[in-house]
């Protein structure tokens, strides 16, 4: 789509600048990202009353135009750079009209890079209820921009913003606020001059961020500290005096226009909530009920869905073995593409309801309690208050988990998350620790109460849970944080969740995974089905000689004929031969080379294990027959010693390779489209490698 | 006196900082020489604290906190 004019909508967080964004664009949007980072980039929309098309961009919320953080440094970059293609035309400045003294220092600087603006005077109808009187002309003549009062939610004011849109000036109107020049006068004229500028408060930015901006060259950057250093510029110092001298301006602002009632106010609702939410006692006892609900319904609601999803693949699998002719592409399309397609929409369900869940707890302002309970234990650990979240949702899935980790505003906090999330025993992990306790542990009481098996499943979970923290004391030793790690958080207001935020939460992150780690699991399904499928010189074609031959097929029913010849041309095939290459290395974790098999083909995503395990004890089709693969699994003998080849210690072993190995494709994908390096996914695999190797180790020789 | 001793309650003036990095910070969220600062919650574990500044509410660590001097 084309559109006529761009505009940016810039402000705090917890401002209403998303839903302001909803409503203005609808779904016509598209999240992409800025390119070079992983910030989401927001685009959408919006017919003006002028008839014109409006593109309106979303940049993060920030307190200010010096960065905390990769998504805060984003909104610099795109309102200064003047040959970035997303700078806007027109700013549109949202401020929460309750909280206006601190809203107006993000003003105040991005009035003084003069981008024409508008205010958005968002809230008003809180304002109006807590008897603020704002003296809206006074302070848009002050300002000189227009300011559009609104109130977001209810839709009030949407309208006049469009038309205000339509009427912007194409020229910087706004009155100064401050004397930028004042702060550091020979460095901001030798920039200005030199670098051929025409804002001081643009060539100040530049003295205190040309280190991090990717829009000018190094060699630009080493001129800029040539300067700082001849006029003794001290960033620190200088970003101080600039905050004082706009609050000054803004203190001045508010006097003369905005009357807060001085009587004293009665205790807010939100205090009242947060007496209980964060009490001592009952804070903690809510918190885990909360999660023990999200966790049952992350599981229980998306159970049927996930159901559904995969017997339309099975549905569309069948159909088109029907209609298709047998061969090597259709097999490729079908069994290669469209299974690896439906192993990636099955989680579509579990990633919808995950996030729904955090966009509720977020929009609330529940979260940030979280994070205020929370920090003191998780800091101890080296992690932080915010990795709460993506390691109780790791219990679901941990590539939403991973996304989730960007509101974690510290580096270091966020790696260590990052490495430690994918060890929380997932749900794909759920049907091979049940298959394996199923064969090797009775299902007995102990003590009355507890049946053994469930005990060994929670012991599973529990150990998984102690692992994360013991590794991500680890972490905290080895990486080195760039930043000094703070805690300045706004603590929001109580209010009720928007719906229509959560909704285009889950559509988003939901198409997002689709679309990013679809595009990984598919190729590796692609490449294991190959694997799977040919074998190497004319070995597949002997046997399907060797099975018509009448010993055979005089005497095997048809599909027990199929079953073996599939399992013979498994054993032959490719896969088969990796599993019997590395039999060598997994020989002492207890593991023979269909183990092996299953182990290499489970690298694509854990609960392949079990399909692997069915197709090579050939076993027709898939993990719904868990009984006979069990049934088979547990007759299975070791030709050597005649011994069962899943004693005690091969099971538990198996499972310890499951709990720390770093089976999962989207995990890897999605680690690597969050850091933006392949550096971090490939540690990672390595150290849960090891892990997993020696847990194998240590299992097996213990309980042999 | 800073801001990590002052009690539940109880209302300060900030007066100037002993950390020029984490000044720079928290004077960008409002807390200015000045401004009048409580301290409305202490979290469960004795740390972070949450205080009302400038008309709405934040939570610090108790180290952020002792870098803010009181009146």
């Amino acid at each position: 789509m084309k559109a006529d004019i761009r505009v940016a909508l810039v402000g705090n967080p917890n401002t209403g600048k998303s839903t302001l964004f909803n409503t203005l664009t609808g779904l016509n949007q598209k999240i992409g990202n800025f390119p070079g980072v992983t910030v989401d980039k927001k685009t959408g929309y919006c017919q003006l009353p002028d008839g014109r098309t409006a593109q309106i961009v979303d940049l993060p919320g920030t307190y200010s135009l010096y960065p905390k953080s990769q998504d805060e440094s984003i909104v610099f970059s795109i309102l200064a750079d003047k040959a970035n293609p997303l700078r806007p035309d027109l700013v549109v400045v949202i401020l929460d009209a309750t909280n206006l003294k601190r809203n107006l220092l993000l003003y105040t600087q991005v009035a003084d890079l003069k981008i024409p603006v508008i205010i958005a005077l968002n809230m008003m109808d809180l304002a109006k209820k807590a008897g603020t009187v704002i003296d809206i002309d006074l302070f848009s003549k002050k300002l000189g921009v227009p300011v559009v009062p609104m109130s977001a939610r209810k839709l009030d004011g949407i309208d006049k913003l469009k038309a205000a849109i339509s009427f912007a000036n194409k020229i910087a109107l706004q009155e100064e606020s401050i004397d930028v020049e004042t702060i550091a006068p020979q460095l901001i004229g030798r920039i200005t001059r030199e670098f051929e500028l025409d804002n001081p408060y643009y060539a100040l930015q530049l003295a205190h961020q040309h280190e991090t901006i990717k829009f000018i060259s190094p060699a630009e950057s080493e001129r800029i500290e040539e300067l700082e250093k001849e006029f003794s510029f001290h960033s620190q110092k200088a970003q101080a005096a600039e905050t004082i001298a706009r609050y000054s301006f803004i203190n001045e602002l508010l006097y003369d226009t905005v009357k807060v009632p001085d009587t004293a106010q009665d205790e807010t609702l939100s205090n009242k909530i947060d007496k209980i939410l964060t009490h001592k006692v009952f804070g903690f006892i809510i918190f885990f009920a909360v999660l023990l609900f999200m966790f049952q319904s992350i599981f229980s609601w998306s159970a049927y869905p996930m159901e559904l999803i995969g017997d339309l693949f099975v549905w569309i699998q069948s159909g088109l073995h029907h209609l298709l002719p047998a061969g090597p592409l259709t097999g490729l399309l079908i069994d290669g593409v469209i299974g690896g397609l439906s192993g990636v929409m099955v989680f579509i369900p579990q990633i919808a309801i995950l996030f729904a869940f955090i966009s509720i707890l977020e929009d609330t302002g529940y979260m940030s309690r979280v994070t205020f309970m929370m920090d003191k234990l998780m800091r101890k650990v080296g992690l932080n208050g915010k990795s709460v979240v993506p390691l109780i949702g790791g219990f679901a899935c941990a590539v939403p988990s991973i996304m989730s980790t960007r509101t974690i505003e510290n580096w270091k906090d966020r790696m260590i998350t990052i490495m430690v999330t994918p060890l929380v025993t997932c749900s794909a992990r759920l049907p091979i620790y049940t298959l394996l306790i199923a064969l090797v542990v009775p299902n007995r009481n102990v003590w009355w109460l507890f049946n053994m098996q469930g005990l060994a499943l929670t012991g599973m979970y529990i150990f998984s849970l102690i692992s994360a923290i013991v590794v991500a004391f680890v972490f905290k030793l080895i990486l080195k944080g760039r930043e000094r790690g703070y805690f300045i958080m706004e603590l929001p207001v109580y209010r009720m969740p928007r719906w229509n935020n959560v909704a285009y939460s889950m559509y988003e992150r939901s198409k997002s995974f689709v679309l990013q780690a679809g595009k990984v699991i598919i190729a590796i399904s692609v490449i294991l089905w190959v694997l799977a499928s040919y074998g190497p010189g004319n070995r597949f074609a002997q046997i399907e000689k060797k099975y018509q031959q009448p010993q055979y097929t005089q005497h095997l029913k048809p599909d027990e004929l199929t079953r073996a010849i599939n399992s013979e041309k498994l054993e032959n095939s490719y896969a088969g031969a990796l599993g019997h290459a590395i039999e060598p290395v997994i020989r002492p974790l207890g593991f023979d080379w269909k183990i092996g098999i299953a182990l290499i083909t489970s690298f694509a995503a854990r609960e392949v294990f079990v399909g692997t395990m069915a197709t090579i004890y050939s076993v027709e089709g898939s993990a719904e027959k868990m009984e006979s693969v069990q049934q088979k699994m547990k007759t299975a003998t070791n030709p050597e010693t005649g011994q069962p080849v899943f004693s005690l210690a091969v099971a538990f072993s198996l499972m310890m390779f499951y709990a720390f190995a770093m089976q999962c494709a989207s995990t890897v994908a999605v680690v690597y489209r969050e850091t933006k390096n392949w550096k971090w996914p490939a540690i990672q695999f390595a150290y849960m490698t090891v892990l997993a190797y020696a847990a194998s180790f240590f299992a097996f020789h213990l309980l042999k | 006196m800073t801001l990590s001793e002052l009690k539940k309650g109880a209302i300060g003036i900030v007066k100037g900082f002993t950390d020029l990095e984490m000044s720079v910070k928290l004077m960008e969220m409002g807390c200015l020489p000045g401004e009048e600062i409580t301290v409305a919650r202490v979290a469960p574990l004795g740390d972070p604290i949450a205080v009302n500044v400038a008309g709405y509410q934040l939570s610090l660590r108790k180290f952020e906190a002792s870098t803010i001097i009181l009146q």
